[in-house]
């Protein structure tokens, strides 16, 4: 990851943020509109951070997963199923019901992970259509179990969808949530701040330590790796397994930590943007994070202008029309991946199955 | 001589689907020394060493380590005894240091962090100890191929080998980082490393090994001295009859120029300029030879002739007609043909049948193509002929190319080539990585060529090559060329000082 990509980041997150100063600084001061900016565009990166990860783990072993998306959909369900069930059957409290959803997220994330790694190591099949499998998979089994259990009649809850449990609750971080004004930044949803947390910890595990070290060999020149007794099967399976426990979590994000409903198709498209964002990062923890909030940026600048709907001068109008600016994040991926903004380097042997 | 064996092959036997790889092979290393194993392509050298290095199992036969009996399941067993292997494609990860690849699979943490320090330091240490002259912190990516080769070498002494098996080491490395090399192999046995050399080329064998055994298909042939040995005599052995080291040739007949060459300039792919303003001729009949070590231009200078690579300037006439900067297609319609550097790259479609590979020149020509059409009875009849005719190997021709040896591949492409009807050869290292019996067969090829009033132009960084074929030599030292002789007028010692840089007026 360079300084230039950093540069280039810095700048559209800038440029985005001065656009809703600029329509909104008549109301509010332009110090509580960028905080308010910077808080939402964290959060709602957090599924991309988290998709790009598991992006991260995947291809530095070697495995190409454009199945995050159908990953996180599936998580997003499961969880989300987990929790009304053990909310409203099993009659658990919210906070316990809430934490069961994630874990179940996190489960049904890496089950996926597991099921793309058959295919992929061990069955060799193109990584491609297995990531394609698992999309398609994600939405028909969520489509169908979420009309079976909430809308036939005579099925489980009886064609009403029973009360959600909520979602998880704000932490504020001691004293640096106390600061005026800008300590919103600090406080924010679980997941989120474990998005930040993995960003970090994913950077450490992969340059620092032993697992890093052989996670990349195996995706770099497995036949190498192998050569020294390392288990390229073995490496590869967990990493996979590991990056869809991290989609799950991403996933988990939509149902308990956003909002606290299901809705078919509702990742929309975001685990291929986070892919997006892991190739501009360069295949990096940082790197995909702060393609991650790019991408955030866009989306919390069509959050925010929704506030100043009254003040948006004529000439700016067409912003109000959510389609163009929820368009902003589909320009950015392709102006990315067209490698304008620096050349992308995959692991060399990303994408290709190992055989012995 | 008493010296311990430290490592013994008994009886071993494998079987892959169709071929015995190796049958009832007997093999030992004393501790010290430099043991050759010596054999053509696929006579089972690999597959031993593969067995050796716990990357295959045996159908049957017993491997001894000091005296001991193992077994190894994985290259793992057979490090943990102290035997490391530099393979002929290296194990390294070119975007790792070199401290990350000697480590790797033997890392020191500390507090579960990778200590790239201690590392560093040990791998300083080793290099310092072997004169072997290592940077642990580069990337290995940058580094040249010789100095990749050293922390094969440092990577295996990091896991304590005691033995080392070098997969054809040779074969990637110019004249001076073999000579490098030998230097390094004969410091490590002084300090009681035993080292198993795996070749093809006698030369070195003669030059380094305290023994040499060699292989033909499957089976040891023998064990001898190289005191008591010659090249001819090794050459015999590993092919299984008299081999014409030398290539019997006559007095050359030139006649008309064919390809003219005038003030060539060339870029590389990067654009600087590789190839700076060359001039030369070739006539019908004779056999130009182009000297030099590789990447001073010959490769550029090749691609340009052929119409690979756009001409910066010059003049490029074939057959006195300007074919300066056009596509291939035209210029082979001139008559060219073309053996290119990389067979794999280059000179084939490694996916395609062997029948399909024989008319790609021409496919698009009656009787291949008609109306657009290809008539698969004609390149049915085309490949059996070719195949017969230049004794390519193949179950069938129409298997991958990709199944076939090295030398058959190459066959494919010389059958091809000269099938058609040419006025000029370009040869580009012709014999590169090919076993004695393909290479005298090429040899062989060229010189019929050539007797046949075909102009040749031979490009060959193997300067034994070089001599054994040409008539005129040029050599090419930084894009240009820097003398042109007659080849009986000059000796291997002079034009190795013009390949170095050496201007012939100061000789």
């Amino acid at each position: 990851m360079d300084w230039r990509r950093f540069g280039f980041i810095a700048f559209i997150i800038t440029i985005l943020f001065s656009v809703v100063v600029l329509i909104g600084k008549a109301e509010i001061s332009p110090v509580v509109i960028v905080t308010s900016m910077l808080a939402t565009t964290i959060a709602v990166a957090t599924p991309l951070t988290l998709g790009a990860l598991c992006g991260v783990y995947c291809e530095r072993a070697g495995v190409v997963n454009i199945g995050i998306e159908g990953m996180m959909l599936a998580a997003a369900f499961f969880g989300w199923l987990t929790a009304i069930y053990m909310n409203t059957v099993f009659g658990l409290a919210p906070m316990p019901s809430l934490l069961g959803g994630v874990a179940a997220a996190i489960l049904t994330g890496g089950l996926l992970g597991l099921f793309h790694a058959v295919l992929s190591v061990t069955f060799k099949v193109d990584q491609i259509i297995g990531g394609t499998v698992i999309n398609i998979l994600a939405v028909g089994i969520t489509g169908f179990l979420n009309r079976q259990l909430f809308f036939e009649k005579g099925s489980i809850f009886g064609g009403n969808v029973p009360h959600a449990p909520g979602v998880l609750p704000r932490i504020q971080i001691p004293l640096l949530a106390d600061i005026p004004v800008v300590g919103r930044i600090f406080d924010q949803q679980p997941i989120t701040f474990a998005a930040i947390l993995l960003v970090i910890i994913t950077h450490f595990v992969l340059f620092y330590t032993r697992w890093g070290l052989r996670t990349r060999s195996v995706g770099e020149h497995p036949r190498a790796a192998d050569t020294v007794g390392i288990d390229v099967y073995f490496m590869r399976y967990a990493n996979v397994i590991i990056g869809g426990m991290l989609a799950g979590l991403g996933g988990a994000y939509f149902t308990l930590e956003s909002v606290p409903s299901f809705e078919p198709l509702m990742t929309n498209g975001r685990g291929f943007i986070a892919l997006a964002a892991m190739i501009f990062g360069n295949w990096t923890p940082f790197g995909a994070w702060a393609a991650a909030l790019v991408f955030g940026a866009a989306q919390a600048l069509q959050i925010n202008l929704q506030f100043f709907r009254e003040s948006i001068p004529p000439q700016w109008a067409f912003l109000q029309i959510s389609y163009v600016v929820g368009l902003a994040p589909y320009l950015l991926t392709m102006i990315i991946l067209t490698g304008i903004i620096g050349k992308n380097i995959p692991p060399a042997a990303d994408g290709q199955p190992y055989e012995k | 001589m008493t010296a311990n064996i430290v490592l013994k092959a008994k009886g071993i036997t494998r079987q892959f689907p169709g071929v015995l790889a190796n049958d009832r092979v007997d093999f030992d290393l004393r501790e010290g020394e430099i043991h050759a194993l010596l054999g053509e392509n696929g006579a089972g050298k690999t597959t031993l060493m593969n067995i050796l290095y716990g990357l295959y199992r045996a159908d049957s036969g017993e491997v001894y380590r000091g005296g001991q009996r193992v077994a190894f399941h994985s290259p793992k067993d057979a490090i943990k005894r102290g035997i490391g292997m530099v393979h002929q494609h290296f194990m390294l990860v070119p975007v790792f240091t070199v401290s990350e690849n000697i480590m790797l699979g033997a890392e020191t943490t500390r507090r579960g962090t990778l200590d790239r320090k201690a590392v560093a330091a040990h791998v300083r240490e080793l290099s310092h100890q072997y004169g072997l002259d290592v940077d642990p912190l580069t990337v290995v990516g940058d580094l040249p191929v010789g100095i990749q080769q050293r922390v094969e070498i440092v990577k295996a002494l990091y896991r304590n080998a005691e033995i080392l098996i070098l997969d054809e080491p040779t074969a990637v490395l110019t004249p001076q980082e073999a000579e490098d090399l030998f230097r390094i192999m004969r410091e490590l046995t002084q300090r009681g490393v035993s080292i198993i050399f795996i070749t093809h080329k006698l030369k070195e064998v003669l030059t380094v090994a305290d023994r040499i055994t060699v292989m033909r298909a499957g089976k040891v042939v023998g064990t001898v001295q190289p005191q008591e040995t010659n090249e001819a005599k090794l050459a015999a052995m590993m092919v299984g009859r008299e081999v014409i080291l030398k290539v019997a040739k006559g007095e050359a007949s030139p006649g008309e120029n064919i390809l003219q060459v005038k003030d060539l300039q060339v870029d590389d792919r990067r654009g600087l300029e590789a190839v700076r303003g060359v001039s030369f001729h070739v006539r019908t009949g004779e056999v130009l030879g182009i000297a030099g070590v590789q990447g001073n231009g010959q490769t550029e200078l090749v691609e340009a002739l052929t119409g690979l690579r756009p001409i910066h300037a010059g003049k490029v006439l074939m057959n006195s007609h300007e074919v300066t900067g056009k596509p291939p297609r035209p210029i082979i319609e001139t008559g060219m043909a073309h053996i290119p550097e990389d067979r794999q790259r280059h000179g084939l479609v490694l996916s395609y049948p062997v029948a399909d590979n024989l008319m790609l020149c021409t496919y698009y020509l009656p009787p291949f193509g008609v109306r657009g059409v290809i008539q698969p009875r004609a390149v049915d009849v085309n490949a059996r002929k070719l195949v017969e005719n230049f004794d390519i190997r193949t179950p069938s021709p129409y298997v991958p190319t990709s199944k076939l040896s090295g030398g058959n591949q190459q066959k494919v492409i010389v059958a091809r080539e000269l099938s058609r009807p040419i006025k000029l050869l370009i040869a580009n290292q012709p014999t590169r990585g090919l076993d004695v019996g393909s290479i005298e067969y090429i040899h062989k090829e060229i010189i019929i060529m050539r007797d046949r009033g075909v102009a040749v132009l031979l490009v060959s960084a193997e300067l034994d090559e070089i001599m054994a074929l040409s008539d005129r030599i040029a050599v090419m030292y930084r894009g240009q060329i820097v003398a042109t002789v007659a080849a009986a007028e000059v000796t291997r010692e002079l034009l190795g000082l013009w390949m170095a840089g050496a201007t012939p007026d100061k000789v």
